[in-house]
């Protein structure tokens, strides 16, 4: 440590400074997971009693105070698995376009345009949302309250988050590689699928994650879209009920719900955790086995 | 001419194939912002003819029933909560992802990134249930009445801090280990690698997370509406019940015909230029900065 | 390749399954109040009639009104009487839904009378010392617009909403109850079911009588109480014949315990 020039300051303030730091970051964490275990030992207490496996392979009793969520569960995952079916394809395409064909960095007239929409996109209200599915999935298109709504209308809310995290990835992989592969002639989309997305994979994981999570948290959008119903869903063009609508219902509008309202959270958190799990697999499976970033 | 300098004069055949289907993807998305505003514009249309607009800022206050719809009261409410939430996530966020990008032992860092990720599906009524039923009380306990900007701030803080905590995580994770080590080469500290190299060429991803960050704030309903008390007026102290935006148009859409339901829209739509203005304002911030910045 | 044509075969029938199904299908909207109890009034109109379907969403009082107007669902469902500009469509009562003053349960303050309730209201009192109790601000908690509870409830003290000096406005009564659980020095007013149910378990408020009658649901059944609401299901002057087997079925006495099951009164007959 006594071997630096003397151009760095002495020893005790550049210590101290990095202590600083240090404790700085240990205390932020340490904050953060402290608000979460009090969050989650919240809802422990006053869930853990409802939780079962009948509870979640039962259908709802009693308005849902009693039985389980199970046809619920299969709810949600459908309407989850629509979102995702329409905002991967969509979220990949247009972050690639975004990041790879604009004329440069900031981009041409169409590309301000894209992203000028998706920021608009990103700050909708998500109860305006659910009046927007609505009016065209629902009404518009016909479909009426169902999954398919349920499931095309979050794809709306998920695309501007997952689009912005995807393409800041690859916007953050250097040009060096991109000229490197077009060296070795490579054409662009066969950089993209070994080179490209491999290196952004982390941020497309992040991203992916936020917006499995930001839909399954989401409630308003859904109430009016894929509906109410607590039925056991026969078709994707039937209404289902979402687990968070019936957190909803459970905690805000069934008298006596309390108890199940926290069990079904306990429940979704136990499900965003499986989800992601599969979801960063299936990432470093497919995307970053190729290429360690760092 | 080759592709790698962002234009589509390549020759392979993938490649136009490429182009052509993520243009028009992109399109797609674009037709679908102008589906939500033809909607938001056509609904809220009946209010805002004939420079009725101007309600929107010199009404009495908000009246639904004598048609009076100010809605200042409620905008400041609405950016108060999300910059008061930002100003608290932004900070502890950047410094957990610094935690667990430099600091934290190699076994610490899978289950913190679960444990945002968790945060961050946590339904907001989930959030908005806790907040009523722990938070409120809390902060009631030291100023009644409890259900205040306050809580709200709080509560938005919480649910965003996920948000800005990953994607500045993998900002920093995208930072080229040549600069790290070319940094660490040169004798820097751990304070000074992160804090001179690593967050400064992370910066656009971070900004790209916070500005993520604040339009959830700026869209957040159900969680703020149940702590934030809910009384229209002008926030003057921390400790003041406020109504915002998006909780006015939980709360009043179910009820409301004719004007008011037009009057409604119309705060959704200036909900959507406030953000579209904020993620102008920090586009050009990062354009500005990418002129100043030499590739790396 | 196989794999995704197995998936859009799976798609399709996914799809089309209900296509085949030969069910009839009874649309409700509305109040989200009445809504549990038509869920579960459905389910039971379901087991005694197979074939059928009744599917339920919400969407608040007036969506309920005019989508039976315009056909967009069978039946509305309303936590209200009809206004005199619906005067085209017809209410079924299938409940009563009383509503209640409540404190926090630690408040000395034992009953108040109706000036006092104005007063608290109109912020002319503002400290519960004034009233007999302990030195402590009063918080007062008053629904949101539009809602019926808000209108009976200010129909009742003669009051004005610009009158009304909130300190919080709340949308549902459970955030309600919450709201006073969790502060010593509030005052509100939620249903008297839901009440009654959290007093029993422990949930720290208190109902308060009204003009000397208790609130209780046996009050509110036998119409001692002053403040109630009617649940209504509503529908245009002929519905489908399923939608009228329906009606009939939900306000007979067969579903009596499908009502005091959601804390309702269900209707004297």
């Amino acid at each position: 440590m006594r071997k630096q020039s003397l151009s760095f300051p002495p020893v005790s303030i550049r210590l101290s400074g990095d202590m600083i730091l240090t404790s700085l970051v240990w205390v932020a964490t340490a904050l953060v997971v402290g608000m979460f275990l009090w969050l989650l030992g919240d809802l422990l207490f006053h869930g853990f009693n409802r939780l079962s496996l009948a509870f979640l392979t039962d259908a709802p009793q009693n308005s849902g105070r009693e039985g389980g969520i199970g046809s619920i569960l299969v709810s949600t995952l459908l309407i989850l698995g629509v979102a995702l079916l329409a905002t991967l394809p969509l979220g990949l395409g247009t972050a690639v376009y975004l990041s790879e064909f604009s004329a440069n960095k900031t981009g041409g007239k169409t590309t301000r345009l894209i992203r000028m929409s998706l920021n608009m996109l990103a700050g909708v209200p998500s109860i305006v949302f659910g009046l927007f599915g609505n009016a065209l999935f629902c009404i518009w298109l016909g479909m009426g309250f169902s999954i398919w709504s349920g499931g095309l209308t979050l794809a709306c809310m998920m695309l501007p988050l997952f689009i912005s995290t995807t393409e800041a990835g690859l916007s953050a992989v250097p040009d060096e590689w991109r000229q490197g592969a077009a060296a070795l002639g490579l054409s662009h989309a066969s950089a993209l699928w070994h080179v490209l997305l491999p290196a952004a994979a982390p941020a497309i994981t992040a991203g992916l994650m936020l917006s499995i999570g930001r839909a399954l948290a989401e409630t308003a959008a859904l109430i009016f879209t894929s509906g109410y119903v607590d039925r056991m869903p026969e078709s994707l063009s039937d209404s289902g009920r979402a687990l968070s609508v019936h957190i909803y219902d459970m905690s805000m509008n069934v008298t006596g719900g309390d108890e199940t309202a926290y069990g079904s959270a306990l429940v979704l958190i136990a499900m965003l955790v499986l989800i992601s799990s599969i979801a960063v697999s299936l990432t470093n499976r497919f995307l970053a086995q190729r290429i360690t970033p760092s | 001419m080759i592709w790698s300098r962002h234009n589509t004069s390549s020759l392979a055949r993938a490649d136009t194939a490429l182009t052509r289907v993520t243009g028009s993807i992109a399109l797609a998305v674009a037709v679908l912002l102008g589906l939500v505003l033809m909607l938001l514009i056509k609904e809220s249309g009946a209010v805002l003819a004939e420079g009725g607009w101007i309600r929107f800022f010199n009404s009495d206050g908000w009246y639904p029933q004598s048609g009076e719809y100010n809605l200042l009261p409620m905008l400041w409410a609405t950016l108060a909560a999300s910059l008061g939430a930002l100003l608290i996530a932004l900070p502890l966020g950047v410094m957990s992802a610094v935690f667990s990008r430099f600091y934290a032992p190699v076994w610490m860092v899978s289950p913190l990134r679960r444990i945002m990720m968790l945060l961050a599906g946590i339904p907001s009524v989930v959030y908005g249930l806790w907040g009523l039923t722990v938070l409120v009380p809390l902060v009631g306990s030291w100023m009644p009445p409890g259900s205040s900007l306050l809580s709200a701030i709080f509560i938005l803080a919480l649910m965003i801090l996920p948000t800005v905590s990953l994607t500045s995580e993998a900002a920093l994770t995208a930072v080229s280990p040549a600069s790290l080590q070319g940094a660490a080469a040169l004798g820097l500290s751990r304070k000074g690698i992160v804090l001179g190299v690593a967050i400064p060429e992370a910066r656009a991803g971070i900004m790209t997370g916070a500005l993520l960050a604040t339009m959830r704030a700026l869209g957040e309903t159900m969680a703020v509406l149940m702590v934030a008390g809910n009384v229209v007026q002008t926030p003057g102290s921390l400790f003041d019940s406020v109504r915002v935006l998006t909780a006015n148009i939980a709360l009043e859409m179910p009820y409301a015909t004719g004007d008011h339901r037009a009057a409604l829209f119309a705060s959704g739509l200036l909900l959507m230029m406030i953000v579209t203005l904020l993620a102008w304002l920090a586009g050009r911030q990062q354009a500005g900065d990418e002129r100043g910045h030499a590739h790396a | 390749m196989k794999y995704i044509h197995s998936i859009c075969f799976a798609l399709a029938v996914l799809m089309m399954g209900s296509a085949f199904a030969d069910t009839q299908k009874l649309v409700l909207t509305g109040s989200s109040t009445v809504a549990p109890l038509a869920l579960e009034i459905g389910k039971r109109f379901e087991q005694r009639n197979p074939g059928v379907r009744v599917d339920v969403q919400t969407g608040g009082s007036t969506r309920g009104v005019n989508d039976a107007r315009t056909g967009l669902a069978d039946i509305g469902m309303a936590s209200r009487a009809l206004k005199s500009d619906e005067g085209d469509l017809t209410s079924y009562r299938i409940a009563m839904d009383g509503i209640g003053i409540i404190l926090h349960r630690d408040n000395p303050v034992h009953e108040l009378s109706d000036g006092q309730i104005r007063a608290i209201y109109t912020g002319k009192i503002t400290n519960w010392k004034s009233l007999g109790g302990t030195d402590q601000k009063i918080t007062v908690v008053n629904k949101a617009a539009g809602r019926s509870t808000l209108e009976l409830f200010l129909h009742h003290f003669k009051l004005n909403n610009r009158e009304v000096r909130p300190h919080v406005i709340i949308g549902d009564n459970q955030q309600g109850i919450k709201t006073v659980a969790g502060n010593v020095g509030a005052i509100g007013y939620v249903s008297i079911g839901t009440a009654e149910y959290e007093q029993t378990y422990g949930t720290p408020i208190r109902l308060l009588g009204m003009n000397g009658v208790a609130a209780t649901v046996d009050n509110v059944r036998e119409a001692h109480f002053p403040l109630s609401r009617p649940l209504n299901l509503v529908s245009t002057g002929a519905p489908n014949p399923l939608a009228q087997q329906f009606i009939s079925f939900a306000q007979s006495q067969a579903v009596d315990d499908l009502v005091t099951a959601q804390y309702f009164v269900p209707s004297a007959r």
